[in-house]
């Protein structure tokens, strides 16, 4: 529903006085202010030029919202400050319905445009806008008096060599300081000498030990399941189906029941771990805590280290039993053997040092995978993005870290012939 | 514009508000005011379409908010501009591209049109020169402005502040009051604010309603200054009070 309104149009006093009817339908009650009271088609912005003695008139007509009828282009705003030539330029908002930042933002192009890059400077007459967005564009020109950042310089080959050299080697620093730092704090907190707390280390124990039951039940009796039937498969040609006992316990005590919990518990656990230090830093808990002097090692690391070093090897004694079991099942259903025959040349197999190895491996892996969590954790930046790649590099490394180490026990124990 | 009806939000099966009812009318600076912890941030998240009240209307424009679908709700949000609390800036995109992302999403404009734009609501709150640093670089005051200017993106009708002026400066606080005031006479914008800051709300709401924790509902309704000229309940007097430089005394003296 439209309201016809006559409005008037003054010329400037200096070219003396014409009185022009100009009849405009408004929706909107009051002057500047953009809100119809229901949606209407959007009148298409307009900057019509008349032409004075002194001054060009740009006449700004229609509705001028940003998000309807956008924003004028660099090429429009300096064809108009061309057009206005030697004069003046002078605006004239009488005929402006609907305004917002769209305004705003053309006459600051053209406040912009107007100095640089022109031999002369054109002078920009703006009393004909209205009063509000006259304020506006005080705010917004207070706000530009600070200078723009400078682009930062990018830097040549060898400093970005360079620099990579120093992060790797601040890295390897940092990471043996770590290794050094648990086995002293390690120490010290056995003999409750450090801020520790009980607590805290049942509570990192619950999760990372039986929380992770079911996981490590899944992952080691499937994987004890899968050798017995590969090897079962291929043994069974020379007639040598017993031989998948020692295959299948000799492989899961030494070296399959081992890693797969370790893997398993640097994807559940070292993510975790990284990922909570890492949001803890976010929020600046970790300053809380380093303020009040609660060395934060001693208080969020260590309980870490100490749920993951003494639940890895209980963890690998149990997948040891599901796989071997898992290796159990599947043998009995597709070898002609009987129970006690697989489980004779079972126990012969996995005599003592494969256990020995076994734990001793899945001790060094549960503190690798724990160390590598938390440090990556702390080192985390605070955004949210930096949590979720704190996280992936936690489980990276430690999954990466895990297989290297087992490649060197094999190493060692190979040359020491056990 | 606003109407609100017998309201009750509810956190976890526990009660915070109940009852409200309050309008706000168009191009009105509305203040919801009370203590702290009476639920004031609720009410304003069950406002934004954040947190579904348990019993009660909110009308828009005379359209039931929570009535509507989703996809209809998602268009009436398009008119808020909100800050948050802590600014809720995204964390992993410069203060530019935090005030760029609503209109990338919600408009056609080509970039330098964007970029234009950007300058100029980061112009408003003074932070120019903080346009392609990262949130985590950002003081809390910037961080505050920097949500300021993204609330302003759209050039929304409905302006949703919460705390605006918890953390900043007194100068930049009354730059605020100023700037918040041009939008509602300039652009037409209604703004409901949540504040305890009493020389702003003073300043510049020209409405409001008065929350209170213990009955946990609306006990006054007016703006700031008619409550603290006229109201007599004890907790609205201790409210105002703390604003005086002067402690009153005896009723009827008057500095």
């Amino acid at each position: 529903m439209g309201r016809m309104v006559v409005r008037f149009l003054y010329q400037d006093a200096y070219v003396g006085s014409v009185l022009r009817q100009h009849a405009v339908a408004e929706q909107s009650t009051d002057n500047g202010l953009k809100h119809a009271e229901q949606k209407q088609m959007s009148d298409p912005p307009g900057w019509n030029l008349e032409e004075h003695e002194l001054a060009t008139v740009r006449r700004l007509a229609g509705d001028w919202i940003a998000c309807e009828t956008g924003i004028r282009s660099a090429a429009e705003v300096a064809r108009i400050l061309d057009e206005a030539g030697e004069k003046t330029l002078r605006l004239d908002a009488s005929s402006l319905s609907r305004w917002d930042s769209a305004l705003i933002a053309f006459v600051k192009m053209l406040r912009d445009s107007a100095r640089t890059g022109r031999a002369r400077a054109v002078q920009i007459d703006e009393s004909g806008l209205p009063d509000a967005a006259r304020r506006l564009l005080a705010l917004a020109a207070a706000g530009t008096t600070e200078a723009a950042s400078a682009s930062v310089p990018h830097p040549s080959l060898t400093t970005r060599v360079g620099e990579a050299y120093f992060d790797a080697w601040s890295k390897t620093v940092a990471a043996a300081a770590l290794v050094g730092e648990t086995a002293l704090r390690g120490t010290a907190a056995t003999a409750h000498r450090t801020r520790t707390r009980g607590v805290d280390v049942l509570q990192c124990v619950r999760e990372a030990g039986a929380g992770a039951l079911s996981i490590v039940s899944i992952v080691n009796g499937l994987v004890g399941a899968i050798l017995a039937f590969v090897g079962a498969v291929q043994l069974q040609r020379f007639g040598a189906g017993i031989y998948v006992a020692d295959l299948v316990g000799i492989a899961t005590v030494r070296e399959m029941a081992a890693i797969g919990t370790a893997i398993v518990l640097a994807g559940r656990t070292g993510g975790a771990y990284a990922a909570q230090l890492a949001t803890m830093q976010g929020n600046e808990e970790i300053d809380a805590l380093k303020s009040l002097g609660i060395p934060v090692f001693d208080f969020l690391v260590l309980p870490r280290i100490a749920a993951l070093v003494t639940m890895t090897p209980l963890l690998y004694l149990y997948g040891c039993a599901v796989g071997l079991f898992g290796g159990y099942i599947v043998s009995m259903a597709t070898l002609d053997l009987t129970s006690a025959s697989f489980l004779e040349e079972l126990r012969g197999a996995v005599a003592g040092t494969q256990f020995a190895i076994g734990l001793t491996k899945s001790l060094a892996f549960g503190a690798l995978v724990a160390l590598t969590g938390c440090h990556i954790g702390l080192r985390a930046g605070r955004s949210a993005a930096d949590v979720g790649r704190a996280a992936t590099e936690a489980v990276v490394a430690g999954i990466v870290g895990v297989i290297a180490l087992d490649a060197v026990f094999a190493i060692c124990t190979s040359s020491l012939g056990i | 514009m606003i109407e609100v009806r017998n309201l009750t939000v509810e956190f976890d099966t526990r009660v915070i508000q109940r009852d409200l009812s309050f309008s706000i009318r168009r191009g009105s600076i509305f203040a919801i005011m009370g203590g702290s912890g009476c639920g004031k941030s609720t009410v304003l998240k069950a406002m934004i379409g954040l947190l579904r009240p348990s019993s009660g209307a909110i009308t828009v424009d005379g359209e039931d908010y929570w009535v509507a679908t989703e996809a209809r709700r998602a268009s009436i949000s398009r008119r808020f501009g909100v800050l948050f609390q802590s600014g809720a800036l995204w964390s992993s995109m410069t203060v530019a591209e935090n005030v760029a992302l609503p209109l990338q999403m919600f408009t056609s404009l080509a970039a330098a049109a964007i970029a234009g734009l950007v300058e100029i609501k980061l112009s408003f709150v003074g932070l120019v020169a903080a346009a392609s640093q990262m949130p985590a670089e950002l003081s809390g005051g910037m961080r505050k402005r920097a949500a300021l200017a993204r609330a302003l993106a759209l050039d929304p009708e409905i302006l949703l502040f919460d705390e605006p002026s918890a953390g900043l400066d007194p100068i930049t606080s009354k730059r605020l009051d100023e700037l918040i005031l041009e939008l509602s006479k300039g652009f037409g914008a209604t703004v409901v604010i949540v504040s305890h800051e009493l020389p702003s709300l003073f300043g510049i709401c020209d409405d409001g309603v008065f929350l209170d924790a213990d009955t946990k509902t609306a006990i006054a309704h007016g703006s700031p200054r008619a409550l603290r000229d006229t109201c007599d309940h004890p907790t609205v007097r201790a409210f105002m009070e703390r604003g005086r430089i002067d402690p009153v005394r005896s009723q009827g003296s008057q500095s």
